[in-house]
């Protein structure tokens, strides 16, 4: 199993690891404050709270409007399947690719098919998964996984890019970034030539008109969806949208959580086929959804439009970076959906492991209560079993008898104050890096007693 | 004004001349204060912790320890969050409900207590050092407290406040968080504590005692002359 500890102890040792996080995520922070200034703080708490209205809206009858949405994209030619599990949408996309005689895809940034890892699905059936967004084909090339949510080589400095460009495609050394764009878009550009079906991701599909939205910088996804005959957009069911009306709200508050812009470059709307000949599919993903929309207390973390804001102003991935947290959602958004996706006991360290500090709920555009269903969380795992700690558990047992007892308590302060200095030296997990305090000689209430009262 | 006064388990412990100073303050200032002696603690390591149901009974005790004061104040930004914004959805005892919504609406924390309850900045203080000034989460983010304090230490006498470019960033305590990862929360100190030295303050303040005890241990096992004081200490010297 993962080891989310030792794992965050091999990043935190790595200063060159460190450096490169703490640079891109304070980058990151920097360039979102200033385009949220520029829009003001009441106009930006305004789309906040908007946008929190209409997921509640959405997810509340999440029903209807993903009906309303798969009648109105089969009205457009669209072929809408529904999967329930990973499994189910990978091997709808293999059975296309098969068809179509495919033996390799061109894919756009999708948050959603690494959730389901196709990828090794696609290259266990003999089919060859192409990344065309720089950042993913940066993680590809170095057989990794993205470390962040939009940003998926962001514990890559440009130095390490070079390198791994030098080394995986023979080139000589180059740290220009306009130059390794370059020999990226010429690998990729045959590829999108000679490509029989591109994969793309969803940001938003509107119910009402059934509309696709696909966000991005680099124009690849457009190139993903628009060039081969076959497009297959796979999306998570949670992405529906009412309206039309409601996109704009969206569109200002994304891409200035994200990337700390304004807008993206390209904004693609896909209402069905637009050609004949062309095939238009959306896979439907449930993969846990269903159960996390019946749990009244976590249901608004499908409320999430996957910005990565939450995980930039993280102290703790701040520090020990996405590949830490053993599965594909890194951060305060991941360590929630982890261990209701993969199961309390694959997560069960990543509700703890956050201070709490609660600067993820500041900042998440859909105003999502990260940090208290962190601590609902932990109320789940430890009721669970899920993680045993048999002296934690005793520890409470005693800490609670002692502190509904105030003669108890008072004996026990009585009791730590006879201790010798030195059993204060030593406190497992404390005093490695850190002194601990002697107790003081007397208590408050000591105080209070003898001179206060 | 009668003021009932919470004393966190880690001030009573540790740091009790936190207390004593707001008691000498608020007595300053012509107002009687007593401490309910049946108190323990507000239940919060073990909430934090994912142990609800012995959270419930302390938290309980305390509901019933405080149900009759009308102002009721806290040293501890964490402590009141606890109290004010955790047990109203939390602690539902249908006997109790009346109990805890009132001692939730009549907690505070100090500073917020003097500034915008009795409407006072100047405590007649004098502190003659260079102080940084270090937002402590709860404060901050679940009670909205930023200028209080920081209005109060700008008008002690003689005291030059200097402010750290990283001071609403998380200290890395975080209660058992910084036993259960000691080397994350470590790491997170380790970066406050460099932007406390950029300022060249003397002095480290906040809010919370239990941040201040994480950030004094890294202080003094590497040996950086800087010490950390809880504001009230600060406010209550003349
Ligand atoms: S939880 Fe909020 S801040 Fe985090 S990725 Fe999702 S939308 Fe963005």
């Amino acid at each position: 199993m993962h080891d989310f500890k030792q794992a965050a102890h091999d990043n935190l040792t790595n200063t060159h690891l460190r450096q490169t996080l703490r640079k891109s995520t304070r980058t990151s922070l920097l360039k979102r404050s200033q385009v949220v200034q520029e829009l003001g703080e009441d106009t930006w708490q305004q789309l906040r709270r908007r946008a929190h209205q209409i997921k509640k809206e959405t997810i509340a009858h999440l029903d209807e409007y993903l009906e309303q949405l798969e009648a109105h994209l089969t009205e457009q030619g669209v072929q809408v399947f529904w999967a329930e599990t990973a499994a189910e949408a990978n091997d709808y996309i293999i059975q296309l690719a098969k068809r179509e005689g495919a033996s390799f895809v061109v894919k756009s940034k999708s948050m959603t098919t690494e959730e389901i890892d196709l990828n090794p699905a696609l290259q266990a059936a003999g089919i060859n998964p192409i990344e065309t967004d720089l950042g993913e084909y940066i993680v590809q090339l170095a057989g990794e996984r993205p470390s962040h949510i939009t940003a998926p080589a962001l514990h890559k400095s440009r130095e390490d890019i070079a390198r791994l460009f030098q080394e995986k495609l023979g080139i000589d050394y180059t740290d220009n970034p306009q130059e390794l764009t370059k020999i990226a878009r010429q690998k990729l550009r045959q590829k999108f030539l000679t490509a029989k079906i591109g994969v793309s991701g969803v940001n938003f599909a509107i119910a009402e008109n059934g509309t696709l939205v696909v966000i991005e910088n680099e124009a690849n996804a457009r190139l993903c969806m628009t060039l081969p005959d076959v497009h297959v957009a796979v999306m998570g069911i949670e992405k529906v949208i009412p309206k039309l009306e409601h996109l704009p709200t969206f569109l200002r508050l994304l891409p200035r959580s994200a990337t700390g812009q304004k807008f993206t470059s390209y904004v693609s709307l896909i209402r069905g086929a637009q050609s004949s000949g062309k095939a238009v599919h959306l896979v439907l993903l449930d993969n846990g959804r269903s159960e996390m929309l019946a749990d009244p207390r976590f249901h608004q973390a499908l409320y999430c439009i996957r910005c990565g804001a939450c995980l930039n102003t993280c102290p703790v991935y701040q520090r020990v970076g996405g590949h830490t947290y053993g599965w594909v959602y890194p951060g305060p958004i991941g360590a929630i959906l982890t261990p209701k996706y993969q199961g309390l006991t694959q997560g069960k360290d990543l509700p703890f492991a956050s201070s709490l500090c609660g600067s993820c709920t500041d900042i998440c555009p859909v105003q999502i209560d990260l940090h208290h269903l962190l601590l609902w969380l932990r109320q789940a795992v430890v009721s669970s079993g899920s993680d045993r700690h048999l002296i934690e558990a005793v520890a409470m047992k005693f800490w609670t008898i002692t502190m509904i007892s105030p003669l108890l308590y008072r004996l026990a302060s009585r009791l730590v104050r006879w201790l010798p200095q030195r059993a204060f030296h030593y406190i497992p997990g404390w005093t490695e890096t850190r002194d601990f305090p002697s107790p003081a000689p007397k208590t408050f209430r000591e105080i209070w007693n003898e001179s206060l009262k | 004004m009668k003021i009932a006064l919470f004393v966190p388990c880690i001030v009573d412990q540790f740091y009790p001349h936190v207390a004593v100073s707001a008691v000498r303050i608020l007595r300053r200032l012509g107002h009687e204060v007593v401490f309910p002696v049946e108190q323990t603690c507000c239940g919060q390591p073990a909430f934090n912790s994912g142990y609800h149901a012995e959270a419930r009974r302390v938290a309980k005790r305390l509901v019933k320890v405080f149900s009759g004061a009308d102002s009721i104040v806290s040293v501890s930004g964490s402590c009141t969050t606890m109290v004010t914004c955790f047990y109203p959805k939390w602690l539902m005892d249908p006997a109790l409900a009346g109990d805890v919504r009132h001692i939730a609406s009549h907690m505070y924390e100090f500073s917020d207590f003097l500034v915008n309850q009795l409407q006072t900045v100047d405590v007649g203080a004098r502190f003659p050092h260079k102080v940084t000034y270090h937002d402590a989460c709860h404060g901050l983010r679940e009670l909205r407290i930023k200028s209080e304090p920081r209005q109060l230490l700008a008008a002690v006498r003689e005291l030059e406040l200097v402010e750290m470019d990283n001071a609403e960033e998380c200290c890395g305590f975080g209660g058992t968080f910084a036993v259960k990862f000691t080397e994350i929360s470590t790491a997170m100190g380790n970066d406050k504590i460099t932007g406390v030295c950029a300022t060249g303050a003397d002095y480290l303040t906040a809010g919370d005692s239990s941040c201040l005890m994480h950030l004094n241990g890294l202080l003094k096992r590497q040996n950086i002359p800087i010490q950390t004081i809880h504001y009230a200490e600060i406010l209550a010297n003349q």
